[in-house]
């Protein structure tokens, strides 16, 4: 049996999403620039994933931009809204377990001569919101929060974190990275006071390299990339046509009977956390209610580090990330799992679990039982 | 542009009757090397010379990087074949020879000319002052320094006459397959490609072992020491990689033996197997990346632990190498920048906090008497499981 439980790291391409694809490779291939009928096909196409997109926002589409994926969102948004609005104030405000999409943007504002107040998180990785209010100034020109914690799931207070951004400072652009929220929540820019937001393709089983950043309609930001001046000049280079189209199809079926899908998730999450947390040594990051995202578990097994963990079920089929899965192949410290207080001991011992509407409870229960079975022997021979 | 490359190698030339077996094995490793360069070539040997002809078009830095890889070749020398026209005809060529190589003139000289073909009208100081005077005349900048020239330019007249001004370093060594085979005990670390490379250069062609104790170790770690062999392989040629399972030993051992002797005792097995495979496919010894004192298991009282078990010699190359010797090996022969990457290997993943330094044979042997009832099964599982992959240079 095999079961793929890294969704946070990367989902199956939809197959109408593929199939959208290839139609867009191989026939409908123009340049969406192009003068004549070719080109005007793949505007049509891409057009059309606008508009799929902008429905599940209830935006506008002219607020959507494409872009290579979620690292390239951040960036814009982060770097954009910097650069076009460094005369206001040098203020910046994020918290410290972004993902390092966000937290090197801000690593390299910092290195120019911006200053980054990061906000702190308790036990169950939830930002303070008396400690973002107090910390927004009036030379204050960005918060960034990401809606849900990639690593553990945490879903943080954004729409309140909007109301007091706003009352606060009312020239605060307030962004927020929604790579792991986007498709598994209902996200709403204009009832959050959202004028940035980031998502990436292929986490909603749309293609890799694919992505946007919605921008509200009149915010101050600058391009970071110069060249044709495709989409407004916010993002120059020929459009990815293919992988838009298969971004549009890929936004339309997740939120297409969203809530039984939501819904789905968190059965699969509540029954894994309840049996696995009976295994010997094992607990849970995080909130284990519904007040946490629904398809990330952080699972913590004493004794046993997370690599032999995941190449354990790996030997079995089953798949999953050791920390965060982007920078897995680099053994560091885990900023999130140090942010909420983890004990030094299990924070090389913490492997996630994520889900997508494909997974079933099948192998849900195929991966407890092969953790039930292995644990207690990995248990055994630990490092001294 | 140059259209051949006079190879100049020093040690073979002083191997008496066994001379030509080892030119001959230098021609075919040459024409090994040149196989993946762009541009056909032809490797010839004449009169105690090895000359690269390229036939037509050819990837000049290519061909060079090619050469500077095998073994044998101590110095590389871009030359010109010209046929004997004539005295005039000869200074002609030196000439343009000085034209297209030095875009700035103002260097000293020297000329050396050789005769093997003593028919030639002229003695070769006599061939030194005519050529010497030419030059000064066509490029007054010149000047003449017979004791430390900036510029040597050799002619050396034999059936076709030489000319050449530059000599590339090679890497010295012995020829690939002129003295055996060895067994190459290769992790992902630093130093064990580095041995390999090493003693390669000696003319030993290379087998390897390496240890994968999964679920601890990753598919990337092993794929990791896939790629090191591969950038060894440039040199040393195609290596036979045994990839053995070395993970319920670990465990056992782990389980039976005190904790701080883990590493040894594990070494000592390694040690064992890797024999195992060299003896059946006939290596003449084992090689290993050790450097005295480097970690605790490469004390001088560790080594001779280790090489207890062992019946054929093991080679060290690195054993009195400091580590910052061992990295600038690595970095020249590229293995340094996959070495680094970050995959934990079979070493390390229990070892204790306070290994033993100076351990005692008879401690180690007595802790080892622990192992008795499984061992040889669990040895031999190993061996019977081992994966086999031939690897080439990339």
């Amino acid at each position: 049996m095999e079961a793929y439980l890294d969704n946070s790291a990367t989902t199956r391409c939809s197959e109408r999403a593929a199939a959208k694809m290839v139609e867009l490779l191989t026939l409908e291939y123009g340049n969406p620039s192009s003068l004549h009928m070719k080109g005007v096909d793949a505007e049509k196409a891409m057009n059309e994933a606008r508009k799929q997109i902008a429905k599940t926002l209830k935006c506008q589409e002219k607020e959507v931009v494409f872009t290579s994926g979620g690292t390239e969102s951040n960036n814009l948004a982060i770097i954009g809204s910097a650069m076009a609005n460094q005369r206001a104030g040098k203020h910046i405000i994020t918290t410290g377990i972004e993902h390092a999409s966000v937290a090197n943007p801000m690593a390299f504002l910092e290195e120019n001569g911006f200053e980054v107040t990061y906000l702190s998180v308790d036990s169950d990785g939830i930002i303070s919101l008396e400690e973002l209010e107090q910390a927004i100034r009036p030379d204050t020109i960005l918060v960034s929060l990401m809606q849900v914690n990639n690593e553990i799931g945490a879903i943080e207070p954004i729409e309140e974190a909007g109301k007091i951004i706003k009352s606060k400072n009312p020239g605060t652009l307030f962004h927020v990275d929604a790579i792991q929220s986007y498709g598994k929540m209902i996200v709403i820019p204009k009832k959050a006071n959202i004028d940035l937001l980031s998502v990436s393709g292929h986490k909603i089983h749309g293609p890799k390299g694919s992505g946007f950043l919605y921008i509200k309609d009149k915010t101050k930001i600058k391009p970071i990339l110069f060249g044709g001046g495709q989409q407004k000049g916010m993002r120059s280079g020929t459009e990815n046509v293919p992988a838009i189209a298969g971004l549009g199809v890929a936004a339309e079926e997740i939120y297409t009977d969203s809530e039984a899908k939501i819904a789905h998730l968190y059965a699969l999450r509540d029954h894994f956390i309840q049996e696995v947390t009976r295994i010997d040594g094992v607990s849970v990051n995080g909130k284990i209610t519904h007040e946490n995202a629904p398809h990330i578990v952080s699972v913590s097994i004493q004794g046993v580090r997370a690599e032999v963990m995941l190449h354990t079920l790996e030997d079995r089929g089953i798949y999953v990330s050791a920390g965060s899965a982007c920078s897995s192949n680099k053994p560091s410290v885990s900023k999130t799992l140090k942010g909420i207080g983890l004990k030094e001991n299990l924070l090389d011992s913490t492997v996630r679990f994520s889900f997508s509407v494909h997974t079933t409870m099948e192998e849900i229960d195929y991966a407890l039982s092969v953790m039930r079975e292995t644990i207690p022997m990995l248990q055994k021979y630990t490092r001294h | 542009m140059y259209s051949a490359f006079l190879i100049k190698y020093a040690e073979i030339a002083i191997k008496g009757k066994n001379r030509y077996i080892f030119e001959d094995k230098l021609v075919s490793n040459i024409a090994y090397q040149l196989k993946n360069v762009d541009g056909e070539f032809n490797v010839r040997k004449e009169n105690g010379r090895i000359y690269v002809e390229a036939q037509g078009e050819y990837d000049y830095d290519e061909a060079v990087a090619a050469l500077q890889r095998v073994f044998g070749i101590v110095g590389i020398c871009p030359v010109i074949l010209v046929e004997d026209r004539g005295f005039e005809q000869l200074a002609k060529d030196v000439i343009d020879h000085i034209e297209e190589t030095y875009p700035d003139k103002n260097f000293t000289f020297k000329v050396d000319a050789r005769r093997a073909r003593k028919n030639y009208p002229m003695t070769s100081m006599e061939i030194n002052a005519a050529i010497g005077e030419r030059i000064l005349e066509a490029f007054p900048e010149t000047k003449v320094d017979v004791h430390h020239p900036q510029v040597m330019i050799h002619i050396e007249i034999r059936p076709m006459i030489n000319i050449y001004s530059t000599e590339l370093p090679g890497q010295g060594g012995m020829p690939l397959g002129s003295a055996g085979k060895a067994m190459l005990l290769l992790s992902g670390g630093i130093d064990s490609p580095v041995a390999g490379y090493m003693i390669s250069k000696r003319g030993v062609t290379l087998e390897a072992t390496y240890f994968h104790a999964p679920p601890y170790t990753s598919e990337r770690a092993k794929q990791k020491v896939v790629d090191l062999a591969k950038k060894v392989a440039r040199y040393s040629g195609r290596i036979k990689l045994n990839v053995v399972n070395f993970t319920d030993i670990q465990l056992y051992i782990y389980e039976k033996c005190p904790h701080d002797e883990l590493t040894i005792i594990m070494r000592r097995y390694m040690m064992m197997i890797a024999e195992h495979f060299a003896k059946e496919s006939g290596c003449l010894g084992l090689v290993t990346g050790e450097s005295i004192g480097q970690v605790a298991s490469q004390t001088m009282q560790s080594l001779a632990v280790t090489n207890e078990v062992c019946s054929l010699p093991v080679y060290r190359p690195c054993i009195a190498l400091d580590k910052q010797d061992i990295v600038t090996i690595a970095e020249k022969i590229d293995t340094y920048e996959t070495s680094i990457l970050p995959f934990e290997d079979c070493c390390t993943i229990f070892v204790a906090k306070h290994p033993v330094t100076k351990p005692n044979l008879e401690y180690i042997k007595r802790s080892e008497k622990n192992l008795e009832e499984k061992i040889e099964g669990l040895m031999r599982t190993a061996i019977e499981t081992t994966e086999v992959i031939m690897v080439d240079a990339e």
